[in-house]
């Protein structure tokens, strides 16, 4: 089935989108990967989160889940890769699926690993972002994963099931990649991996790799009062949008991008 | 439709004969692919009778893939009668598609 409104991250921001989204009568996907990899779940106290002091990150994340699915919110696992726009609707890739929306709220907290060096300049000449994606054109053939997440582990497992070679990194900080036309080679931390491929998978994809021409300012997704971003029918919420990073600020974005979402794919419909 | 799959076989004579082609190689597990797929079908009613536009599927071919050295997927590859001048690789908005296109009718 297709979806009006596909949200991309599931923390405080996504969570709270999707419900709003959902209390104005539309549909919600929320692509997001497993509760227990966003960072905070690992929060032992949030202290300022009204009317809650104390409670754990993990305790907040599952309520808000359950609150979510108790709405009729649908979940899919995994990392959007890619999205286009045509004829009104937005095409965002997720693993081996598409996904045909009408809106989008982009919610997928910051990316703190900025690119290596010969990361940009060697995509799609051996470096990736997708294992699923490329890793067939490397059957027989050496490859990096560089992981930085459990989900990263399970895809470095499926490059093996299928041939490939795999030297993995466990969330290698200071990496360069390099060759002549084509990756050769990938230096992680003194060590030297020589590779035909660098399969480089982030929680998730920067905004800008993944919406081109995306507003950015030191950083962060520039989003105006309705959380509106420049391109037509994304909005954005949370984190991503800057600081700070605290889940009120999160859920109250959330809630408004929620909420602009739904009146735009009203909008569309009269259109 | 306008569409071309394109096999070793009959690739080399089709392409060969156009003045003017789009050859988009992809596989059933790509997602990406997938999202390029019904920009790929509109281009192909679009610019019937202007350029062939046909797709390539890596796993049934491989070869033309390493031919064309075909490092991630989707990869879309301009050509003259043969000769590749442009190639795309990654999801990219229709219109860098079409552009490129429109550059060489």
């Amino acid at each position: 089935m297709s979806f009006d409104v596909l949200v991309i991250g599931g923390g405080p921001a996504g969570l709270s989108a999707a419900i709003n989204i959902r209390a104005r009568g539309k549909s919600a996907l929320v692509v997001s990967n497993p509760l227990e990899e966003n960072p905070l779940w690992k929060s032992e106290r949030v202290e300022n989160y009204l009317g809650l002091p104390g409670v754990t990150g993990a305790e907040l994340l599952t309520a808000m889940q359950k609150h979510a699915e108790a709405d009729g919110v649908e979940f899919l696992a995994g990392k959007a890769l890619s999205a286009a726009f045509m004829l009104d609707k937005w095409y965002v890739s997720v693993g081996s699926d598409v996904q045909e929306v009408k809106a989008v709220v982009l919610a997928a907290g910051v990316t703190r690993e900025k690119k290596f060096p010969g990361e940009a300049e060697l995509l799609g000449r051996g470096v990736s972002y997708c294992a699923t994606c490329d890793g067939m054109l490397y059957r027989d053939r050496p490859v990096a994963v560089l992981g930085y997440s459990e989900t990263a582990r399970h895809e470095a497992e499926f490059l093996r099931e299928i041939g490939c070679e795999v030297k993995y990194f466990d969330r290698p900080r200071d990496c360069v990649i390099s060759g002549e036309g084509m990756v050769e080679q990938v230096l992680c931390g003194g060590e030297t991996a020589k590779v035909d491929a660098v399969f480089i998978l982030r929680p998730a994809m920067a905004p800008t790799d993944l919406f081109p021409g995306l507003g950015i300012e030191n950083g962060y997704v520039q989003a105006d009062r309705r959380m509106a971003t420049g391109l037509p029918g994304v909005f954005a919420a949370g984190d991503c949008t800057g600081g700070p990073l605290q889940v009120a600020k999160a859920a109250g974005e959330g809630l408004i991008a929620g909420q602009s979402a739904a009146a735009y794919v009203d909008a569309l419909a009269r259109k | 439709m306008a569409l071309k799959h394109l096999k070793k076989t009959d690739f080399a004579a089709t392409v060969d004969a156009a003045p003017l082609a789009m050859v988009d190689f992809w596989a059933d597990w790509c997602g990406p692919c997938k999202m390029v797929a019904p920009f790929v079908e509109k281009i192909a009613d679009d610019y019937d009778g202007k350029a062939l536009v046909a797709k390539v599927n890596i796993d049934e071919e491989p070869e033309l893939a390493q031919q064309f050295g075909v490092m991630s997927i989707p990869t879309l590859v301009f050509l003259k009668n043969g000769r590749e001048f442009d190639r795309k690789v990654g999801v990219m908005p229709p219109e860098t598609f079409t552009s490129v296109l429109d550059e060489n009718l």
